[in-house]
């Protein structure tokens, strides 16, 4: 069985073309780069995706934020997280209520779900 | 007025602009970068998904990071920044450029330099450009104010959406409209195909079983105060087919339809635009019609990955520094814009180093050969698996293809 694919790995979005032999085996064509075969086989088994939201920032007691400044945080899974998974994961983001600073990279979920993926600030946050 | 003296002066802290100022600073120039947003980053600080950097960095990074890495190297560097702080006006006294601003905390600021770097980026086109008719309810916003809303302000702009056009911005609103609870009830292209990248078609709209309608016009926005939907038609051979039109519920239109160059201060300083691209008309090093104001990303003609704004920038600001030390090419050749593609920037090459060049092609078509032709004769051809309008193609041209160059030589660009 043949299934085309859009490899989402990068920007360039090769076009994939999996063919499953008889024997279970997974033949991938029309990467330009090794990751092009791994998206197509995970893709296929396991889908997963990187996903990035923003964060609620918690009431700031005493001094008043400046009015310019952000009042979300952008975060993002360390590593692709499982597809049906994402709503669950989405739902534990919005939850979190974030004490200033936040350093880029701080981790704010370890191991989110079970998952084995952390969830981390993007952009640092005063 | 405070008045203050640099080598060159960067209007804009984004991606082009930090990247241009780093390279002047690392040719030992004195420069500043003025923006009028609190922080450096430009767009980037929106753009909280991930996908940029591949090039720049080798990993895949979100908007915030990539913003976050240049500003930490400009914190490093002797470049001095003002943020909060609009340009007025660019004007010439002598040999000099004078870089008007204001800000909140300094006032009134007048910069003198020798060089000018324009990294102003782009803005979007609206409901005006594009003139959807119907009544003028609230709901419709440009799909990145909606991103600013949502990003960084916090606010959710609405509930049920229809994003027109299928520019990446929309594309990457449809997906975070869905994961912020929102339903995104289509997305309506008026070309037979997207205008956005293939990965944001399969992981913002695929993945959330929108439907994309390619080759159908939104003939109307409905609503009196609020939206309650959008009239759209499908176009077939070419024509209109009202008959088989449509209406979309929703309470919100994110627009996603296109990109300009942002260059009103780059009218009012007397600079010559290209009315294809919207941007400065440039010569082979980045240098507008003004001499010693250079242009780069997205103000000079409208980029797709960042990566190439920042490679673009860098060259910007190494010219710009060539150019105060008095360094100018001998020989440049004129390129002419050949079959099949809309523009090439810049649009003259000096033939006696390697020249990058920008380019976009009007026709989707695979298996393409992209030809160079000089004086007639082919100097370089290289074949493309897949080319479409909204990628960009690059080429870079040198010694080695343009050696034969005479002064009245033609180098022409084509797509076949």
């Amino acid at each position: 069985m043949k299934e085309e694919l859009t490899c989402i790995t990068c920007p360039l979005g090769c076009r994939l073309v999996a063919e499953r032999g008889e024997d279970g085996s997974l033949a991938v064509s029309g990467n330009r780069c090794p990751r092009g075969a791994a998206y197509a086989r995970e893709e296929l088994l396991a889908p997963k995706r990187v996903v990035t939201a923003t964060c609620r920032i918690a009431p700031a007691s005493g001094t008043r934020r400046d009015e310019a400044a952000p009042r979300r945080v952008p975060v993002k899974t360390s590593a692709p997280f499982p597809k049906e998974r994402v709503p669950e994961l989405l739902a534990e983001i919005y939850r979190l209520e974030l004490a200033l600073p936040v350093a880029r990279g701080a981790v704010l979920l370890a191991d989110a779900l079970g998952s084995g993926v952390d969830l981390v600030a993007t952009r640092s946050v005063e | 007025m405070r008045e203050l003296r640099y080598d060159a002066v960067v209007v804009g802290g984004g991606a082009a602009g930090m990247a241009a100022a780093l390279a002047l600073d690392s040719r030992g120039k004195s420069c500043a970068v003025v923006d009028r947003e609190p922080s450096l980053g430009g767009i980037l600080l929106q753009c909280v998904h991930n996908g940029f950097g591949l090039i720049e960095f080798d990993e895949e990074l979100t908007g915030p990071e990539f913003a976050e890495r240049f500003a930490a190297r400009l914190a490093d560097s002797r470049i001095a920044t003002f943020l909060g702080a609009t340009v007025l006006e660019i004007a010439e006294e002598g040999e000099e450029k004078l870089v008007f601003c204001v800000s909140p905390s300094l006032g009134g600021l007048r910069i003198r330099a020798r060089a000018v770097v324009l990294a102003m980026g782009c803005r979007e086109r609206n409901r005006g450009n594009i003139r959807i008719p119907g009544t003028r309810p609230a709901g419709v916003y440009t799909a990145g104010l909606a991103q600013r809303l949502v990003n960084i302000e916090g606010y959710v702009p609405g509930k049920d959406v229809v994003v027109v056009g299928s520019g990446d911005i929309g594309l990457i609103m449809a997906r975070r409209m869905s994961w912020i609870g929102c339903k995104v009830h289509a997305a309506v292209e008026i070309l037979p195909y997207p205008s956005g990248l293939a990965r944001n078609i399969v992981q913002c709209l695929r993945d959330f079983s929108i439907p994309l309608y390619l080759s159908h016009l939104t003939t109307s926005v409905y609503g009196r105060d609020r939206v309650e939907g959008v009239e759209v038609a499908p176009i077939e051979d070419g024509a209109l087919q009202p008959e088989k039109s449509f209406r979309i519920p929703c309470d919100t239109v994110l627009l996603s339809v296109g990109l300009v160059p942002e260059n009103e201060l780059s009218k009012g300083a007397g600079i010559e635009l290209n009315p294809t691209t919207g941007g400065p008309i440039v010569d082979s090093t980045l240098m507008t019609s003004r001499g010693g104001i250079f242009a780069c990303g997205n103000v000079l003609h409208v980029h797709d990955l960042v990566d190439y704004v920042a490679e673009e920038a860098r060259r910007a600001g190494l010219f710009a520094a060539d150019w105060l030390e008095g360094r100018r090419p001998r020989k440049e050749l004129r390129v002419k814009v050949g079959p099949n593609l809309r523009y090439v920037a810049p649009g003259k090459v000096d033939p006696s180093r390697e020249n990058k060049l920008y380019m976009r092609t009007m026709i989707v078509k695979n298996e393409a050969l992209f030809e160079a032709r000089l004086d007639n004769a082919v100097v370089k051809s290289v074949k493309k698996a897949h080319i479409q309008p909204s990628e960009m193609l690059s080429l870079s041209l040198g010694p080695a293809e343009l050696e034969r160059a005479r002064p009245d030589s033609m180098l022409e660009l084509s797509i076949q």
